[in-house]
């Protein structure tokens, strides 16, 4: 039995109370949701709270719904919850397929979308979806809700915005028209974090060019989980082969992967180019409503 | 799961139960307790006042120890004894004697010699007092540059790792060669084609579900040591604790309770055995110790770790002339290997495989590295898997330079039925076979003439302009192994200086129920049930009857353990008999029942019938009944009817099969999909053919992990790459395909049932036929499993990686 270091628990049944008793256990405190990422590390005493404060009470979190022109998704709704959310399907199969690849179906039924963002797993596959669609996160603290880019929620391997004090506790996405998304990643087997995985949603224009694209990528070191470079080269150009090779190259180039036994630098780098290759492509066939 | 050509029931009588009355499909009698969460594993066992010990282990590969102190951990309220290597000395148990002649540290004391090895014990009220106070455990450690690449061990400047033995100036453990190495010169000689290939079968682990653990009590009072154990040997763990710890044998009771999988992994014995008992002997508590996943990845025993140079000659239409190899075998810190104490390299030599050819020679040089102990494990039948890898492998470069099928060539090498028994070039006795019947059985139910033509249509389509780059490259394997199983002769093989041979006593109570007490201990395999259907098989009482006993040493006959596909050649061999004796007996008893000659009686359904007039019969029920009355038996026979057997198997047996796997490649990412395989099994007659097929299903899941995802990989340091869950991945059923099962039925002529054991085969067959079909799809002569998807892609650049080190 692998066995944590000695901690204190809580239980928080609303968000305030959560945040309270952040504040009472101080820095040592964490969050924990599902905690299928957490409590290994804890196992493994690579992570050592002083204190867990326990939110899995805070069902009222647990949602997806149109909320004007965007969708909302709050902070405790399980991975699960997002595989089969016909609201997502219908804007967005990015989801489906991202969180079909998401570890296993014990894991996705615990697993929290907010969890999965606050863990800022350099591999996380929804860091890298949320990515694509510049969706903006919500972070409440005792002194009230303050919106983050989650272009500019994480700020390095493990490390977001969320202070102390504060809980994520809803993430939002724009609604988008004539739109097509994807999510591609190789991994050497089920339920192992990617070796490479991109992400892309398409928006072409009635003439067929690109109105707006955006492009996500997990475990390759992208900056922010994506490659604006490369959203810039493809708006408002005919979505050719050529131009997607060149997105492709260009993300290919700016990400910095690092070898570990799920490969080496070039060919995480060679994945890259396949994959934003592949999830280009299958977006803007579904953009034109090809079944892709 | 598909299972073609399944053969009625051999007995179509049925018990009371539903049953079949001896061989045939039946629920394991186990699984009842399994599914309604009443097994009783060794954490479960509690006893009043028990302890735990947690080890502290080392965090490098190799450093000398320059200081332990205990202080802080010994001033911890909940810690009851902190034992060290110090202490071990003083009680002169710091080392123990390995299976094969070495010897290993219980808890270092000059030098740490991989990630991993124990250091110090801790004993607690509770587990996380215990561990927690590892921490408090304040160990100095000077670092030692590591050996970690085998291929660098016998290097000049190595650092030496063993200099705990006297006059150790390198990390050689020994040579060891096995055929003719003349012959094989000769035979490379009028060769038309000769092919030379390197091949790494890399460290692998058996990774159970259970990992390892005891509970020891050594009772002050009667001087009784009681060891709940995850062993698959309770026995040879009894005798070896008397002889290592100087205990009284008989005062030494081992028990294995249910076990959560072996695979191997708990055929030897572990440090964490021997502190449990020595921190009962040192608190006079029970004290539980039960180890981790990653210790268990960590530190128990691996697998394989096998660097093979093969060369095969054979004319150039294909007929195979001789085969040789050269092994470097990577040991770890310390000689571990559990195998038959005359054969260093297991039975690797039995790499000649399923081929007709007259000469073959090998050499294995076995090397110290920093890293764990072990390398027979993980359901190899001692070291097979990597014989019938490096041949099956050999036989498909043949076919790609000769641009052979290699189902052909496979065709017109093997032995034909009329070669056995066969004598092997490196001196195995084969005892029965029809190879060509069951490579043309997998064959027809592959449909091999159509894959190969939608093979050839893939590959033209791909070939055409504007073809789609991302269409999947389509490979078919083939493997053929001859397995060698049922260790094994006394005179042969022994472990420890223990010969190989089973105990086994069958008692009928006077109600007709019966008891069966083997020596043998099931992981996982059906024990229960196989021996249960194997004496109603010869006596005909139903399944349901008869109660298998096992896994206690103080109510069960000696014997050396299940591993090596042993259980059903040599343990099912004893039940056999000493069923046979009982049936005998009770004929004896029919014909003083029945007031005729013993001459007149004949044999039916599980009674005696006296001859042309049936309806004078006793069943074994009743005889049993009779045998314990007062019934006056013939002169010279006493009472009751029970048997006690010990059973010395006249040679191995040889299951063999014929496995096809298909795969696609993606071309662009290297990602490898299973989409067909195809396993034609022969271990002979099958007593439960659901329990067959759930082997063999196990073993080719084991096949494909090992071909494309198992290695432990090592850094430069000597850091274990595979030491989670997360790190060493084992296969899901998401990369494996719905297997496709055959059968041929081919009898052993020694077994007195004619059954050959199945446990291993699948595991040792099936990597092969994998690897075949991902190089078959990359039009490559070779490259080294596991294929992830960068070894993959790496291997279709031309630039393949070691899949042993760290990937840089």
């Amino acid at each position: 039995m692998q066995v944590p270091a000695p901690f204190e628990y809580a239980r928080a049944s609303t968000v305030d109370e959560a945040i309270e008793l952040l504040g009472r256990h101080g820095a040592g405190a964490r969050l924990v949701a599902g905690g299928h990422s957490l409590l290994p590390m804890m196992k493994l005493r690579l992570a050592r709270p002083d204190a867990l404060v326990d939110i899995n009470g805070l069902s009222d979190l647990d949602y997806i719904r149109v909320d004007g022109d965007e969708i909302a998704i709050g902070a405790m709704t399980r991975h699960a919850g997002v595989l089969g959310s016909a609201v997502l399907a219908e804007h967005y199969r990015i989801f489906a397929e991202a969180e079909r690849v998401i570890a296993d179906p014990i894991v996705r039924n615990r697993g929290t979308v907010g969890g999965s963002l606050c863990q800022a797993d350099p591999a996380e596959d929804l860091s890298a979806v949320f990515a694509a669609l510049r969706g903006t996160a919500v972070v409440r603290s005792a002194s009230g809700s303050r919106t983050v880019a989650l272009r500019e929620f994480h700020t390095g391997p493990y490390e977001t915005v969320v202070g102390e004090g504060e809980i994520l506790v809803e993430v939002r996405v724009p609604i988008r028209t004539h739109l097509g998304s994807a999510y591609e990643k190789v991994e050497r087997r089920a339920g192992d974090w990617a070796i490479a995985a991109a992400g892309a949603f398409v928006q072409l224009d009635d003439a067929g060019a690109v109105r707006d694209v955006g492009l996500g990528l997990a475990a390759v070191g992208a900056e922010h989980y994506t490659c604006e470079e490369a959203e810039d080269l493809l708006r408002g150009r005919p979505l050719s082969d050529e131009a997607i090779a060149e997105a492709a190259a260009l993300c290919a180039q700016r990400c910095q992967p690092q070898a570990d036994q799920r490969g080496p630098v070039d060919y995480k780098r060679h994945l890259v180019g396949v994959l934003v290759g592949r999830a280009l492509r299958r977006s803007a066939g579904r953009a034109r409503g090809e079944e892709v | 799961m598909t299972t073609t050509e399944r053969p009625a029931d051999s007995d179509d009588l049925r018990s009371p139960a539903g049953n079949p009355l001896g061989f045939g499909r039946m629920l394991r009698k186990e699984d009842a307790r399994f599914l309604r969460g009443h097994g009783r594993y060794v954490d479960d066992v509690v006893l009043p006042g028990m302890l735990h010990g947690a080890i502290l282990r080392s965090p490098y590969a190799h450093a000398r120890i320059l200081s332990v102190d205990t202080t802080a951990a010994d001033a911890h309220p909940g810690v009851k004894a902190v034992i060290t290597g110090k202490t071990l000395e003083g009680l002169n148990l710091a080392w123990m004697p390995t299976l094969s002649g070495d010897v290993t540290a219980v808890l270092a004391t000059d030098k740490v010699r991989f990630q991993g090895q124990e250091v110090a014990f801790v004993i607690a009220d509770d587990e996380y007092t215990a561990r927690d106070a590892l921490e408090l455990v304040d160990v100095e450690y000077e670092p030692l540059p590591a050996v970690v690449d085998a291929r660098h061990a016998l290097d000049p400047d190595a650092p030496v790792i063993r200099d705990d033995l006297d006059g150790r100036t390198d990390n050689h453990i020994y040579d060891w060669e096995a055929g003719d190495a003349e012959a094989c010169e000769a035979a490379f000689a009028r060769a038309d084609v000769v092919v030379a290939e390197d091949m790494i079968y890399p460290r692998v682990h058996p990774a159970p579900m259970e990992t390892c653990g005891s509970v020891a009590y050594m009772d002050k009072v009667t001087g009784k040591l009681t060891v709940w154990t995850t062993t698959q040997a309770p026995h040879a763990h009894r005798t070896v604790y008397a002889l290592v710890a100087g205990l009284p044998e008989h005062k030494i009771q081992i028990i294995s309770p249910d076990i959560g999988g072996g695979f191997g992994n708990k055929v030897g014995i572990y440090p964490g055995y021997v502190l449990s008992i020595v921190g009962s002997i040192v608190t006079g508590a029970p004290v539980k110790w039960m180890e981790d996943r990653s210790e268990n990845l960590m530190s128990t025993s691996f697998a394989r770790d096998y660097h093979m140079h093969g060369e095969i000659a054979a004319t150039k239409d294909g007929k195979i002339l001789a085969l040789r190899v050269n092994v470097l075998a990577d040991h770890g810190a310390f000689n571990g290997v559990a195998q038959p104490t005359k054969f260093p390299a297991g039975f690797f030599h039995v790499f000649t495989g399923s081929y007709d050819y007259p000469a073959a020679h090998c050499k294995v040089t076995a090397v110290y590295t920093n890293k764990a102990l072990g390398g027979v494990a993980y359901a190899c039948s001692f070291r097979i898997t990597e014989a019938v890898y490096l041949v099956e492998r050999m036989v498909d470069c043949l076919a790609f330079e000769l641009k052979m099928d290699p189902a052909e060539l496979r065709m017109k090498n093997l032995l034909r039925p009329e070669q056995f028994p066969y004598t092997s070039p490196t001196g195995w006795v084969y005892d029965s076979g029809d190879y060509p019947r069951a490579l043309a059985e997998a064959m027809r139910i592959a449909g091999y003439d159509e894959l190969r033509k939608e093979q050839a249509e893939r590959r033209a389509a791909a070939a055409r302009p504007g073809a789609d780059p991302s269409a999947p490259l389509m490979g078919i394997g083939l493997s053929f192994f001859t397995e060698a199983v049922g260790a094994g002769p006394r005179k042969h093989m022994d472990i420890l200086g223990l010969g190989m041979a089973d105990g086994c006593e069958l008692r009928l109570h006077p109600t007709g129920k019966a008891q069966l007490r083997l020596s043998v201990q099931t992981q996982g395999q059906g024990h229960e049930t196989t021996f249960a259907q194997i004496v109603s098989h010869v006596i005909g009482i139903p399944p349901e009857d008869i109660e298998v006993l096992h896994g206690d040493t103080d109510n069960t006959p000696f014997g050396l353990g299940t591993y090596g596909s042993r259980s059903t050649p040599v343990s099912g061999a004893a039940a056999a008999v000493a069923a046979q004796r009982v049936k005998e007996k009770a004929r004896i008893v029919a014909a003083a029942a029945l007031e005729c000659s013993v001459e007149d009686l004949e044999w039916e359904h599980g009674r005696w019938y006296v001859r042309g007039d049936p309806e004078s019969a006793k069943t074994m029920a009743e005889l049993a009944m009779a045998a314990h009355s007062a019934l006056e038996l013939p002169e010279g026979v006493e009472g009751h009817l029970d048997a006690s057997v010990v059973y010395d198997p006249p040679n191995l047996t040889y299951p063999f099969g014929a496995y096809i796997c298909v795969v696609d490649v993606d071309p662009q990412t290297g990602a490898v999909k299973v989409r067909r395989f195809i396993a034609v099994d022969d271990c002979g007659p099958r007593i439960n053919p659901m329990i067959v097929e759930g082997q063999v299903h196990g073993g080719l899941a084991d096949g494909v992990g090992m071909a494309l995802m198992e290695v432990i990989a090592f850094d430069s340091d000597g850091n274990n790459l595979g030491g989670s869950f997360m790190d060493y991945l084992l296969p899901t059923s998401m990369e494996c395909p719905s297997w496709e099962l055959g059968m041929t039925v081919t009898p052993s002529p020694h077994h007195p049932i004619g059954v050959k054991g199945v446990g291993e085969s699948a595991t040792v067959g099936s990597p092969a036929a994998v690897v075949n079909a991902v190089l078959d799809a990359l039009g490559l002569r070779h490259a080294d499993m596991p294929f992830t998807p960068a070894m993959t892609w790496r291997a279709m650049q031309g630039r393949p990686m070691r899949p042993d080190l760290a990937i840089e």
